[in-house]
């Protein structure tokens, strides 16, 4: 019936789940606003949980001057470009982790009688303001980062920054909703979700160069997560990428954000019609 | 007590005719039913495990060619044993599955196609599981439904304080969904369906699990809103008195199809079903002896039970009991959904 004015449904149902989103979301930071001093706590607890896993990079670099041949500054550049690029994902929509969990007990059928997208409501579930605390220890050690070294610094260079942190969230929200609809088929497979979401950062935050360049294949064509930090760390800081690509690809992680979210938001859209057509 | 039902049921059956007339505009063929099934299926396809890496594949039918309509107004009850195909056509009706056959419409709507705009004329009360957001207090889920359903103001502040008022909440308003007991849990969830003035209600076991007198609350509070507010109410139950008490129609299902519609009474008649009282005497008694067609179907001490028809009275045999024996206590116990549609199966195998 409504198949003429498709895009325009589609428009609507975008705004339509924004708008959700942010309904919920925002009833979520009001109830945790009732306890600020349960909120600060979990907050500080937040950063210093991730602070720690800098750390690890840091004792790692008392005993060797280089990872890859990547200094101790220009590693941390690469944690900080995807620490906040996750840490934004995370706090968007990492409540999809969720989602087996309803599929499993049934109490995702409540979400499907709402005049809402799911996807809107399943992510805004549980929204934390206290995961702000990832995006923060990300944004410290880049500017720490930063500082410390010397970028030859180059109008695109500077546009690169931004682009390349909202574009990285972008892929991560996209490996988020395809791990969810994953979730659909095989309802414990938050674990398999978690290697590609934490286990992904938790990769990007060494240089390329330490791994099997078969994995850097993988991880730049399969599952594009260097276009979160890898290719453009590797172009503003002027260091070789593995592979041999052209060096106009760092400015490309836009593109492999709007195609990641595309195939994401297929995947979902198959994930929950199966879910309608065989029940729980 | 019947009379009462019987008066109520013209009324019904008179605001029906009424509010029949305004659908027609609505869509394009005469005159519509609010509800319309038509031969709709529904087939699972269940996988099992038979050994290391071996599946089997078998296809259950939970609906099977299932036609029926439901008017505007009217108030249902949809009963059945476990595993019938209740829950099963109430998610199709919601658009939460998708049928695998057959026609179904609401409202002249797909639901499985139009699930979000069919979302805004229905409310949906899941007696296992709560639409209510957990964690917060029951308040803020009630908010959360007047702005995602956008409803004015005006009109959520008079359907608040009205379900506030007849559904005893005051006192919940701002206690976390999570802490309150499964009677208030239903109460709450109740409210919620009803906020944004659905012309459909559907009840999923509303009254599992709860007393008897969170029961008469909520039946109470349905047979109101239905009166008042023309609201079509579709309820599966496993509990015969919620129909009797509420509803003027029932459809019976199993193995996923049909096997009744019509009145209540109708069905006892169908199956025949007894209803059991049970007597407390002041002491022990070989059989009592009780007027046609009630019989003593168990004895354990003083306690006796006699089966009488569902249909008659209970009035007559208690006083012929009273008059003859040392009664000390007594109770009526309603034949149960099962036994019933037990016997529907046991007449259509004799005859």
């Amino acid at each position: 019936m409504a198949e003429p004015a498709g895009t325009e449904v589609r428009r609507g149902r975008a705004v339509e789940g924004v708008r959700a989103y942010g309904l919920i979301a925002g009833m979520w930071i009001r109830s945790t606003m009732a306890y600020r001093t349960s909120f600060a706590l979990t907050t500080v607890g937040n950063f210093a949980m991730t602070a720690l896993d800098f750390v690890a990079i840091l004792l790692m670099f008392s005993r060797v001057d280089a990872l890859g041949g990547w200094s101790l500054p220009e590693v941390a550049f690469l944690y900080g470009l995807s620490g906040v690029s996750f840490g934004l994902a995370d706090l968007a929509i990492g409540s999809m982790e969720r989602l087996g969990r309803r599929v499993r007990d049934g109490t995702l059928d409540t979400l499907l009688v709402r005049p809402v997208p799911v996807l809107a409501q399943v992510a805004a579930d549980r929204f934390a303001l206290r995961r702000l605390g990832r995006v923060l220890q990300g944004l410290l050690v880049l500017g720490y980062a930063l500082v410390v070294l010397d970028v030859d610094w180059t109008a695109g260079k500077l546009l690169l920054m931004p682009v390349a942190l909202l574009s990285g969230a972008g892929i991560f929200c996209a490996v988020f909703v395809a791990a969810g609809a994953f979730q659909f088929a095989a309802q414990d497979a938050s674990e398999v979700a978690n290697a590609f979401t934490y286990g992904g950062t938790t990769m990007l935050q060494y240089p390329p160069t330490v791994f099997a360049l078969d994995l850097v294949r993988g991880a730049t064509f399969v599952v594009p997560l260097a276009f979160v930090n890898w290719l453009p760390a590797s172009y503003l800081l002027g260091r070789p990428y593995p592979l041999d690509l052209p060096e106009w690809v760092a400015f490309t992680p836009p593109l492999a954000a709007v195609a990641c979210c595309a195939l994401a938001g297929l995947a979902w859209r198959a994930g929950l019609r199966s879910y309608r057509s065989t029940g729980s | 007590m019947r009379e009462m039902r019987e008066s109520r049921r013209t009324r019904e059956t008179a605001e029906t005719a009424e509010t029949e007339t305004v659908t027609v505009t609505e869509t394009e063929t005469g005159v519509a039913p609010f509800i319309e099934l038509d031969g709709v299926e529904k087939v699972f396809d269940v996988r099992k495990k038979t050994g290391f890496m071996k599946r089997e594949r078998r296809q259950v039918r939970a609906v099977d060619g299932l036609s029926f309509t439901v008017s505007r107004g009217e108030m249902v009850g949809y009963i059945g044993p476990n595993g019938a195909g209740k829950s099963t056509t109430i998610k199709m009706l919601t658009g939460i599955l998708t049928p695998s056959g057959g026609r179904l419409r609401v409202a002249g709507i797909d639901p499985s196609r139009d699930r979000t705009r069919l979302a805004h004329r229905m409310g949906v009360v899941f007696g296992q599981r709560t639409t209510l957001w957990w964690d917060l207090p029951l308040i803020d889920s009630y908010r959360l439904v007047h702005r995602m359903y956008r409803v004015p103001d005006a009109r959520y502040r008079e359907n608040l304080d009205r379900c506030v008022e007849l559904l005893q909440l005051q006192d919940l308003l701002d206690v976390p969904v999570r802490q309150l007991s499964l009677g208030q849990r239903m109460r709450g969830d109740i409210a919620a369906a009803l906020l944004h003035d659905p012309d459909v209600l559907y009840l999923d076991e509303p009254t599992i699990g709860l007393d008897v007198v969170s029961k008469n609350k909520v039946r109470g509070f349905l047979r109101d809103l239905n009166a008042e507010r023309g609201t079509t109410v579709l309820l599966t139950t496993h509990d015969l008195q919620d129909i009797e008490q509420l509803c003027s129609r029932v459809m019976v299902i199993d193995h996923g199809r049909l096997m009744y519609d019509g009145p209540l009474d109708g069905l006892h008649e169908v199956g025949e079903s007894e209803r059991t009282l049970v007597v407390d005497l002041e002491r022990e008694l070989p059989p009592i002896e009780v007027p046609e067609p009630a019989r003593v179907v168990r004895v354990e001490g003083p306690r006796q039970w006699l089966a009488f028809p569902a249909s008659a009275s209970a009035a007559g045999l208690v006083a012929a009991v009273a008059a003859r024996y040392p009664l000390v206590d007594l109770s009526v116990r309603e034949p149960d959904i099962e036994s019933v549609i037990a016997k529907m199966y046991a007449e259509r195998a004799g005859a």
